[in-house]
């Protein structure tokens, strides 16, 4: 399979999550999002990672071959870290103000 | 020999000290203290001159060189002191004139207060030093230092009376009329020193065949520019009438004494220089004649008695402006040193009916005076008979050296001095029978309060008019049989290589018939005067003469309303608009720029979100491209 097909469904997924970020109104729509630019980018590491091993450096040192496949681990326990926090952060919002709205929360303003 | 340079420092410096003591003690000292130190430094100083001029007189010039005051690879200038004829006999005329004004201003300036009082002793003080500086000095710079000395003192007397915005005015005018004049003076000291590595005096003359012909004229020429401004010649002498603002004993001493003379001393220490310049020396005898006719003739219809005396004073400068001119620098000095006698004594005597008309000075208030105020009228009638040049006052011998020496140059020139030297016994006289003979024509009051004036003021004035009287018997001309003992005292310093080529009968013939011209002036403004009744001014030609011929106004309109239209435009626009414009805009431009930038600050965190994404975004092409 060409490396052009995972490419493109990768960059798909990350511009649909990076929409949907910019233009979500709720909170927990926009975290799924976020966890969509990120599988995204896992994707995309694999693919690469798979096309190394089958290129004329990879098959000399075979080592080299699982460099990305164990980033994409630290990725994911970063992801998980990151949605636990936000997810303590929004039900802590939701405490206070009864919604999860990103419009409502300007409290930062000025 | 070597006792004089010893001492002759101390000349300048008693009065420097004096100046030190009423001037930072003013608010300590008594009127009494004040008033000793100040004339008792100058006595001092004029004791240490009459050694001095003795010395000299036997024979001895001295140089004394003290320290430099410039030390650099291409010249030195050093602080040195000249003491030869034409100093020693300056030294005489300052110290001694000067003494006499400080001992007159003790009585006339009795109302002011003792710290105004120590005031005006201490700026006295230091003009005297300034001056002794002046003549005294070796090279051109010192002389420099102490012109510039003479004029500050000028504008700090002038304005004395400073709570008076209009006295404060003519001070500035003094001022800045002198500054005029002192830039050509340092262009030509600059000339010197670029040209010749010096500017001591001796070195100067004695290397004079290195300066080609237009080095020499335009030296000279700017040399005389400095002249004009100091010594109020045409176009800079509007500021001495104006001048009469200050106390009538700063009058005296400054502007008839001394300072004026400042310029003619230049020109007559740098004689040599000036005797190989036949061109300034034309330029010099023209603008001396015009400037002694125009100040006479203003003079006539003035009715300020010290304005009179001003324009009177700037007639005679002319005059001797015009002997400098046609290389009779002894008649000049000469002239010089008579022309301070009575003109000192004239002011002095001007400043004790001042004093006792209780500081009237319009003489169409004035007459009949000499009833009661008969020292001050004697004196002044002395005064006037010497300015008027009857024999046989002092006036006469000067003034016709003068005349003879025009009438040898030019027998136009000649004929215009002597109808001016007529114009100067007119209006001298006018005044005295103005102000002494008729009715007197003031309130009742003010010829109650008439009296002669204290001790301290009339011993001056008897003084003055004792040397006005004899003076002019130093320089007796050959004619009468006698010795020239002025000419020849100055002939180390003045080369005086002219002699006269006129027979003795023609001289006679001019003395005498100058005399008869001028006895009958007087006979004339005697029988016009005695009774006078002041009258409006109707004439056109009248009406020019007492407004001065409008030369201030011309000046006005032609120089000083530009200068405030430039003055005025670089304020508004360049100051205001462009400078604080430029200052301003900065921080106009920083709180426009933040209140702008203060707008991302919206809370919204999508808006958050998104400038991140964009700027990533960015990063990422400038990565990728750059």
């Amino acid at each position: 399979m060409e490396i052009r097909w995972y490419i493109g469904l990768a960059v798909a997924l990350f511009s649909i999550g990076v929409m949907g970020v910019l233009t979500r109104r709720n909170a927990i729509i926009v975290f799924m999002c976020i966890e969509l630019m990120l599988n995204a980018v896992n994707l995309l590491l694999v693919a690469f990672s798979k096309m190394h091993a089958l290129s004329p450096v990879g098959l000399t040192n075979p080592s080299v071959v699982s460099n990305a496949q164990i980033f994409v681990f630290f990725i994911m326990v970063v992801a998980a870290a990151e949605v636990a926090v936000g997810l303590a952060i929004i039900v802590m919002m939701y405490r206070n103000t009864h919604v999860v709205d990103i419009n409502f929360l300007n409290r930062l303003k000025n | 020999m070597d006792n004089v340079l010893q001492m002759v420092w101390l000349i300048p410096l008693l009065p420097l000290i004096g100046f030190l003591i009423n001037g930072l003690g003013r608010n300590s000292l008594s009127k009494r203290m004040s008033g000793i130190i100040g004339s008792g430094v100058i006595l001092f100083s004029f004791l240490l001159s009459l050694y001095v001029f003795f010395n000299v007189k036997g024979g001895n010039s001295h140089l004394a060189h003290y320290f430099n005051l410039i030390d650099i690879n291409s010249f030195t200038i050093g602080f040195d002191f000249q003491i030869d004829p034409l100093s020693s006999l300056f030294l005489l005329i300052i110290t001694g004139v000067g003494f006499l004004i400080h001992l007159y201003s003790t009585a006339y300036m009795h109302e002011e207060d003792g710290k105004d009082y120590a005031k005006y002793f201490a700026y006295l003080n230091l003009f005297v030093f300034s001056m002794l500086l002046l003549v005294m000095g070796g090279n051109y710079v010192i002389l420099f230092i102490g012109w510039e000395g003479v004029g500050l003192c000028s504008y700090l007397l002038i304005g004395y009376w400073f709570k008076n915005v209009n006295y404060t005015n003519a001070a500035k005018k003094a001022f800045i009329m002198n500054r005029i004049g002192d830039l050509g003076f340092l262009l030509a000291v600059f000339w010197l020193l670029n040209k010749l590595g010096t500017t001591n005096f001796t070195d100067v003359f004695a290397n004079l065949s290195k300066l080609s012909t237009t080095d020499i004229t335009g030296i000279t020429l700017l040399l005389f520019v400095g002249a004009t401004g100091k010594s109020a010649q045409i176009p800079l002498f509007t500021w001495l009438p104006d001048a009469m603002a200050g106390p009538t004993p700063v009058s005296a001493l400054i502007h008839a004494a001394t300072m004026v003379t400042a310029g003619i001393y230049m020109i007559a220490r740098s004689n040599v220089l000036y005797n190989l310049a036949p061109l300034t020396q034309e330029i010099i005898m023209w603008i001396g004649l015009a400037t002694a006719l125009l100040a006479a003739t203003i003079a006539l219809k003035q009715n300020d008695i010290k304005k009179v005396l001003a324009y009177s004073t700037v007639s005679q400068l002319g005059f001797i402006f015009l002997a400098l001119g046609t290389g009779n620098y002894i008649a000049a000095v000469f002239h010089v040193m008579t022309h301070a006698f009575f003109k000192a004594l004239l002011f002095l005597g001007s400043g004790s009916v001042i004093h006792g008309m209780h500081h009237e000075q319009d003489i169409n208030n004035m007459g009949g005076l000499k009833s009661k105020m008969k020292i001050t009228y004697i004196t002044f009638f002395i005064g006037c008979l010497a300015i008027a040049g009857i024999p046989p006052l002092s006036g006469f011998f000067s003034k016709d050296s003068i005349l003879i020496g025009a009438y040898e140059h030019n027998k136009i020139v000649y004929a215009i001095a002597l109808f001016t030297a007529c114009l100067t016994a007119f209006y001298m006289f006018r005044l005295l029978f103005i102000t002494f003979n008729g009715k007197f024509r003031g309130t009742e009051k003010q010829w109650n309060h008439v009296h002669e004036s204290p001790s301290a003021m009339t011993i001056p004035l008897i003084i003055l008019a004792v040397l006005s009287a004899i003076a002019g018997f130093v320089n007796i001309p050959a004619l009468f049989g006698g010795t020239e003992s002025l000419t020849h005292f100055l002939s180390p310093v003045i080369q005086q290589t002219h002699q006269t080529t006129l027979s003795h009968a023609t001289e006679y013939m001019l003395m005498g018939s100058a005399v008869v011209l001028i006895l009958a002036v007087i006979s004339w403004a005697y029988f016009k005067f005695k009774n006078y009744e002041p009258k409006e001014e109707t004439s056109a030609f009248g009406k020019t003469l007492e407004n001065k011929w409008y030369v201030d106004e011309l000046y006005n309109s032609i120089l000083v309303k530009p200068l405030q239209a430039i003055a005025a435009f670089f304020n508004t626009i360049v100051e205001k608009k462009g400078i604080d414009g430029m200052v301003n805009g900065v921080g106009k431009v920083v709180n426009y720029g933040s209140r702008q930038i203060r707008l991302l600050q919206s809370g919204q965190i999508g808006n958050y979100v998104l400038l991140m994404v964009l700027g990533i975004l960015v990063l990422f092409i400038i990565q990728l491209f750059f």
